[in-house]
């Protein structure tokens, strides 16, 4: 039996996989209005008008670069100790004789373009009101062009972390059926990346004190986004399944209702420790809470049971806050949409969670070494990528132009002309 | 010394790669995965050390 073997795919799970795609870009939309309430009034136009920018920069470039590397199901490799590594796909340049592969195939470039779609997006927020969009768009070109493809082939197509189960007995090889890794754990990182290179907002750290609290403007976007993005991951969560788990549509309800618990018991952890903590709820921080637990149901969703997803909510739900308030009070590193927290730190732990809810023995370690891979691997060549690209394009706007904000100094306009804009105090 | 530590943890990836290469039991290849993950924090904690540091130069 050829181990690589497609296996059938009957047009009841084509016409399924389809709509849950059609219905997965909601999730895109909820984390980019997330982004936008997150950020200053002054600069919500630039947000929303940056994140369909990088959105459509990021699929055009993967569409004519990264899609031939990403899914073909062949690739090179080499030879280490008698085992294939695959490293690198290769298929046809720019999407060529699409039309004649496979719908099974067909389905997983359009559920690919979704992922890179969603993972340029997640950085845009971290870098709100300094980060320029033709920064952003061309970050996105380099994670589309490079590092995506890269990550895909390794982790959905044939690449060597989906075969370690095969070559080295790891359990069925690295598993992340939702993208926690490719998408969320990239796009978190990413996030450090520029908020490394772009620096923090003008006053956010004073010379002496604690940083200054620099609020979202807009608390009903981020809530609402929430929601939305749950319609959207729940899709999302359920099409990555049927494609790169082959798990068969009657064990989707299953994975809806730990998506489900994995926001809910996040959340619900979330709202109990800032209400400890700071006597109320914080509605931002519930809010990163439940995306985290989303993010984490992401790795886990199709692996655990209904009660292990609510427990791996309930500790992404605890660790969100805490990591959100030790990045700013301890580490300066300003991120205004927490996505380092909420993307990077909930999506390893949904990797983690999956490894330990596994029943295949050996699933945890080929877990970790996926982790090893984001942390030692990838990281590294984002920042060196980002840091030429700085070289080139500056990440960072004009000092004048965080002063009068991003939508003024990139648009010309603001998103609310009805309504003062306060000016910002830092710059007394 | 940002630099020095985003160096250190591709010496993590290479450790546990060569974890899963060398070892067949389990117990050393957790060991030594799990290693080369804390060589990764090691790297990572620099990295983030020298950005607090250049943050109170400034």
């Amino acid at each position: 039996m050829d181990p690589y073997a497609a296996l059938p795919f009957p047009e009841t799970a084509f016409a399924l996989t389809l709509v849950l795609l059609l219905l997965a870009p909601l999730a895109i939309a909820g984390v980019a209005l997330i982004n936008t309430g997150l950020g200053r009034a002054r600069s919500a136009a630039q947000s929303l008008l940056g994140s369909l920018v990088i959105v459509a920069v990021a699929v055009i470039v993967f569409a004519l670069i990264g899609a031939t590397f990403a899914y073909p199901p062949v690739g090179y490799l080499f030879q280490i100790a008698g085992k294939p590594w695959n490293w690198i796909g290769h298929g046809h340049f720019a999407l060529s004789g699409l039309g004649a592969e496979s719908v099974e195939t067909q389905l997983g470039i359009l559920f690919e373009f979704l992922a890179v779609a969603f993972a340029v997006i997640i950085a845009w927020g971290s870098g709100a009101d300094r980060w320029r969009i033709a920064a952003g768009a061309a970050a996105a070109a380099i994670l589309a062009a490079i590092v995506f493809p890269l990550l895909a082939y390794w982790v959905w197509g044939t690449g060597w972390l989906a075969q370690l189960g095969l070559n080295f007995a790891l359990g069925q090889g690295f598993l992340d059926g939702g993208g926690a890794s490719l998408v969320h754990v990239l796009g978190g990182l990413s996030a450090l990346v520029v908020v490394w290179i772009a620096g923090p907002r003008k006053g956010k750290f004073p010379r002496e004190g604690l940083s200054t609290a620099m609020p979202g403007h807009n608390a009903v976007y981020v809530l609402f986004g929430c929601l939305l993005a749950l319609v959207g991951w729940l899709a999302w969560n359920m099409a990555g399944a049927i494609l790169w788990l082959n798990i068969t549509p009657t064990a989707l309800p299953v994975i809806a209702i730990d998506t489900l618990l994995s926001a809910a018991g996040a959340l619900a952890a979330t709202f109990a420790i800032t209400r400890i903590r700071f006597g109320k709820p914080d509605a931002s921080l519930c809010a990163n809470g439940w995306l985290a637990g989303l993010v984490t149901s992401s790795a886990c969703a199709s692996i655990a049971t209904p009660v292990e997803a609510l427990i791996a909510g309930i500790v992404a739900g605890i660790i969100t806050p805490v990591f959100v308030e030790l990045l700013e009070l301890a580490l300066s590193i300003d991120d205004p949409s927490g996505a380092i927290s909420v993307h990077a730190v909930s999506g390893i732990w949904g990797l983690i969670a999956a490894g330990i809810f596994s029943s295949a023995p050996g699933q945890l370690i080929a877990q970790l070494v996926g982790i090893a891979t984001l942390l030692g691997l990838i990281l590294p060549l984002v920042y060196l990528l980002f840091w030429l690209l700085n070289r080139v394009l500056p990440f960072r706007v004009e000092a004048d132009g965080e002063r009068i904000g991003m939508d003024l100094h990139e648009l010309g306009g603001g998103a609310y002309p009805e309504f003062v804009i306060h000016r910002d105090d830092s710059y007394r | 010394m940002k630099n020095a530590g985003l160096l250190v943890m591709p010496a993590g990836f290479f450790l546990a790669v060569a974890a899963i290469v060398l070892f067949s039991s389990p117990a050393p290849r957790a060991i030594f995965v799990l290693s080369g993950l804390i060589v990764e924090l090691i790297g990572l904690t620099v990295a983030v050390r020298a950005h607090l540091a250049s943050r109170g130069e400034k």
